[in-house]
C-alpha cells in the first residue's frame, strides 16, 4: 500500500433547479459520497447515465463548488481558498475529443498553454522541449506541434488532450469517458497509453466509462453509483464476477460480452421501469422502485455502505 | 428451402467530392434470409452505413450507387420508381438511425409522428392510427403510452426516444429492420432492454434484422451471421461462432485482439497499428496490407478474392491460400513479421 492520495468524505453536490416561479428544488446530483484513491491506483466509476459520475469528477477538482463534504489531497484539506495550488496536481481528460480542443490553436500551443499558466519553463527552448517530450510520451511526433487539432483523427486528438493534462505533471487525473467516442482499435491504443503513463509516472486515475469490460481492464477497484449515491465498492474482478447490490447484479448481467457462447448461456436481468427523477427521489433506498427485493424497510431508511468482508462495500438492506 | 428476402450483389457506391471520388463501398455482396439476424462490424468509415443507405436509396449528394444490384424478394430495388421506393421504405424495410434526435421532429408530438408514419404506409384512418401508435408504444415498453403520445421528443429520456424510434420503425411490421448503431448512445441497462425487445419482436413477427455496430458484445449477443467490413469491402463473413472462434482475416483477428475479454485477467490490449486507408487513393492489393503484420509481397499487388474457409465462412485474405502462403514462406518474401 502506498497510501491515500485523495480522500473524499461525504461529498455533496446539489444544483438548484427552478421548479416554479419563485421556488427552487435542489437536484442532488451527488449525495453523501465517500471514497479514497491511493497513489498510482485506478478507481473505476460506473453507473447509469445521469447518476452523477461526471459531477463527482468535477466536484473533486473544484470545477464546481461542492455543496458539502471534505476533500483531502495527500492528507491536507482542499478547499475553495487553496484549490489553485492543487490545480497542477489534479487534471481532467474529457469525453469528447472533438469539442474539447480549440480548433484555432496549434497542437503545440494547446499543450503549451498549461505550461504558460503555471510558468513551468524558463525560456522558449525549454518550452519547446517540454512540448516535444509530452508529444512523444503519448505517442505523437514532434512535427505534430505546428499543426491544428482539426487535422487529427479522434484517437490522435484524445492523445493531444492527454498530453495537455500531463503538461503540468499531475499526480491524479479524472478520465471522463476518455474512449467512448473512439473506434475499438483506437480505444486499445489510448487504454495502453494510460496504463504506460501510470507505470512510468505513478499517476492515479478516476476512470469513468460505460464500457464495463474496459473499466474492469483498467481498474484495481470499481465503484458503482446509482442516483447520486455509491451503492457498491470493491476490487474490480470481485465486483464484476460477484456483484452483490441488486443494481450492480443487473448491470453486470446486462454487459454485452464479445463471446457468443457465453452470451447464449447467460440471462440478462432487465430492469423494469425508468430511473426516478433526481428531483423526486424515492424515500429510503433510491433503487427500491426498480428493485425485485425491495421490502418495507427499504422505503423507510437509506441503507448505509457497509463492508461485507474483504473491503467489499455494499449499500443494501437485503443483499 | 431458404427464404431469401434481400440479395445484394456487387454493390458499389461512391461520393463524387471536390477532392476526388471517394469509393465508400466497393463490391459488397450478401444475402439475408427471413427471421435471421445479420451483424455488420468494421472500422469507422468502412462503409457500413453507406451500404445500408444504398439499399434504401437514401444516399445524400454527392453519393451515388455506381454498380451492382439489390434485390428485395426478387425485385431490383435500384430500378424502382420513386413511388415504389417510398412504399419499400418504412413498409417493408425500416431503418433505425443512430441518433434518435436527428430522425424525430422536435416540433411534433411523438404520437403525431407515429400516426403520420402509420397513415402514410397503411390505409388506417386517424383514430385507427392513434390506436396503433399506442399499441406500438406499449409493445416497445414505453409506460403511460396514452400520455406519451402527447409529449414532444425533448420531453423524453434518451432510452425512451430510442424506443419511440423503434416503435416507428416497427409500426408497419416490416420484413427487414436495419438498426444502425441502435444502442451506442445508451447506457448498459437501457441497451439491454432494447436488445431484449428487438429479439422478442424478431421471434414474434419473424422479421429479419441487420445490426450495424462497432460493439462486438452486441454482435456476439444478437447475430446469427456476421459481416466484417474493411475499406468498403467485406473482408470476412461467417456464422457468429466462426468469426469469434475461428477468424481468418488479419483485420478480424486484430479487431478481436484489441478488446478486453472477460476473465482474461489484465492482459495488455493489442491495438491495430497504422492508420485507415485513404478511400481517395485505394491501394492496389489488399486494403489492409499496410497495417498487416503478416502481409506478403502478393498482398501489396493483388487483391485477394473471397476464399471459402467452410460452408458458412469466407475470408478475403491471401493467408488462406495455401499455395500462396507456402511459396511466400519458402522464398522468405514475407513483408512483416515485426510486432507493431
Ligand atoms: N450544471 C448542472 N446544473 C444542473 N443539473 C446538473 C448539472 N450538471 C449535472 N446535472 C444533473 O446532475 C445529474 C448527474 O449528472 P452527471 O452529468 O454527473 O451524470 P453522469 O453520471 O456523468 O451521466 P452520463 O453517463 O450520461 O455522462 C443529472 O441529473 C444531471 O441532469
Ligand atoms: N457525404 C459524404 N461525402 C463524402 N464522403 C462520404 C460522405 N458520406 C460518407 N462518406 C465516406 O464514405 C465512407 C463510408 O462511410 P460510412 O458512414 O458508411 O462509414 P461507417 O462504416 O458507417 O462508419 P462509422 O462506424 O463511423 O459509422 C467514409 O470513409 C466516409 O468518409
Ligand atoms: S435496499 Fe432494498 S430496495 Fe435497495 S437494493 Fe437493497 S433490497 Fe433493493
Ligand atoms: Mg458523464
Ligand atoms: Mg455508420
Amino acid at each position: 500500500m502506498s497510501g491515500k492520495l485523495l480522500e473524499v468524505k461525504n461529498l455533496k453536490q446539489y444544483f438548484p433547479i427552478k421548479t416554479g416561479l419563485f421556488e427552487t428544488t435542489p437536484l442532488k446530483a451527488v449525495d453523501d459520497v465517500s471514497f479514497s484513491i491511493e497513489k498510482g491506483e485506478t478507481l473505476g466509476l460506473v453507473g447509469e447515465s445521469g447518476c452523477g459520475k461526471t459531477t463527482v469528477g468535477r466536484s473533486l477538482l473544484h470545477l464546481y463548488r461542492p455543496t458539502g463534504g471534505e476533500i483531502y489531497y495527500d492528507g491536507k484539506p482542499v478547499n475553495a481558498k487553496n484549490i489553485e495550488s492543487y490545480r497542477k496536481d489534479m487534471q481532467m481528460v474529457f469525453q469528447d475529443p472533438y469539442s474539447s480542443l480549440n480548433p484555432r490553436m496549434t497542437v503545440g500551443d494547446i499543450i503549451g498553454e498549461p505550461l504558460d499558466i503555471h510558468r513551468l519553463y524558463s525560456n522558449k527552448q525549454e518550452r519547446k522541449e517540454k512540448i516535444e517530450y509530452l508529444l512523444d510520451l503519448v505517442g505523437l511526433s514532434s512535427e505534430h506541434a505546428t499543426r491544428y487539432a482539426h487535422e487529427f483523427s479522434g484517437g490522435q486528438r484524445q492523445r493531444i488532450g492527454i498530453a495537455r493534462a500531463l503538461a503540468v505533471d499531475p499526480k491524479f487525473i479524472v478520465c471522463d469517458e476518455p474512449v467512448s467516442a473512439l473506434d475499438v482499435s483506437i480505444q486499445a491504443q489510448i487504454i495502453n497509453t494510460f496504463e504506460d503513463l501510470q507505470i512510468k509516472l505513478g499517476i492515479a486515475y478516476l476512470f469513468i466509462a460505460h464500457d464495463l469490460l474496459i473499466v474492469q481492464h483498467m481498474s484495481r477497484r470499481i465503484a458503482v453509483m446509482y442516483l447520486g449515491k455509491l451503492v457498491e465498492l470493491a476490487n474490480a474482478d470481485e465486483l464484476c464476477e460477484h456483484p452483490v447490490h441488486p443494481y450492480s447484479v443487473s448491470l453486470m448481467s446486462a454487459v454485452p460480452v464479445p463471446d457468443p457462447k457465453m452470451a447464449r448461456s447467460r440471462r440478462r436481468i432487465v430492469l423494469e421501469g425508468d430511473v426516478p427523477s433526481p428531483l423526486r427521489m424515492p424515500s429510503g433506498c433510491a433503487f427500491r422502485t426498480r428493485c425485485r427485493y425491495a421490502t418495507e424497510k427499504c422505503a423507510e431508511a437509506t441503507p448505509p455502505l457497509t463492508d461485507r468482508g474483504g473491503e467489499h462495500f455494499v449499500a443494501c438492506w437485503n443483499a | 428451402m431458404k427464404d431469401t428476402l434481400l440479395n445484394v450483389k456487387d454493390l458499389q457506391t461512391a461520393f463524387f467530392t471536390d477532392s476526388g471520388v471517394v469509393r465508400a463501398v466497393n463490391g459488397v455482396s450478401f444475402n439475408l434470409e427471413k427471421g435471421k439476424v445479420l451483424g455488420i462490424v468494421g472500422e469507422s468509415g468502412s462503409g457500413k452505413s453507406v451500404t445500408a443507405y444504398s439499399i434504401l436509396r437514401i444516399l445524400v449528394d454527392p453519393g451515388k450507387v455506381v454498380g451492382g444490384e439489390v434485390f428485395f424478394k426478387g425485385e431490383d430495388v435500384l430500378k424502382y420508381s420513386k413511388r415504389e421506393i417510398r412504399s419499400l421504405r418504412g413498409e417493408k424495410i425500416s431503418i433505425i438511425f443512430q441518433d434518435p434526435m436527428t430522425s424525430l421532429n422536435p416540433v411534433y408530438t411523438v404520437g403525431n409522428q407515429l400516426m403520420e408514419t402509420i397513415m402514410l404506409h397503411t390505409d388506417r384512418n386517424r383514430s385507427e392510427a392513434r390506436q396503433r401508435a399506442i399499441e406500438m408504444l406499449t409493445l416497445v415498453g414505453v409506460n403511460d403510452p396514452e400520455k406519451r403520445v402527447k409529449q414532444y421528443p425533448h420531453e423524453l429520456s434518451g432510452g425512451m426516444r430510442q424506443r419511440v424510434m423503434i416503435a416507428m420503425a416497427l409500426a408497419c411490421e416490416p420484413d427487414i429492420l436495419i438498426a444502425d448503431e441502435p444502442t451506442t448512445a445508451l447506457d448498459v441497462t437501457i441497451q439491454a432492454q432494447i436488445l431484449e425487445l428487438m429479439q422478442e419482436l424478431q421471434k414474434k413477427l419473424g422479421m429479419a434484422i441487420i445490426i450495424i455496430t462497432h460493439d462486438l458484445g452486441v454482435i456476439a449477443d444478437m447475430c446469427d451471421e456476421i459481416i466484417v467490413m474493411y475499406a468498403g469491402r467485406i473482408c470476412e463473413r461467417g456464422t457468429s461462432d466462426e468469426i469469434f472462434y475461428n477468424p481468418k482475416h488479419e483485420y478480424t483477428k486484430g479487431l478481436l485482439r484489441s478488446i478486453p475479454k472477460l476473465g482474461m485477467g489484465h492482459i495488455r490490449l493489442k491495438p491495430i497499428g497504422g492508420s485507415p486507408v485513404d478511400l481517395l487513393n485505394m491501394p492496389k492489393g489488399c486494403a489492409f496490407a499496410s497495417r498487416c503484420d503478416r502481409a506478403m509481397k502478393i498482398c501489396l499487388t493483388n487483391q485477394p478474392d473471397e476464399i471459402a474457409i467452410g460452408p458458412e465462412h469466407m475470408a478475403a485474405c491471401w493467408m488462406n491460400v495455401k499455395a500462396v502462403y507456402d511459396e511466400a514462406a519458402d522464398s522468405g518474401n514475407k513483408q512483416g513479421g515485426d510486432d507493431k
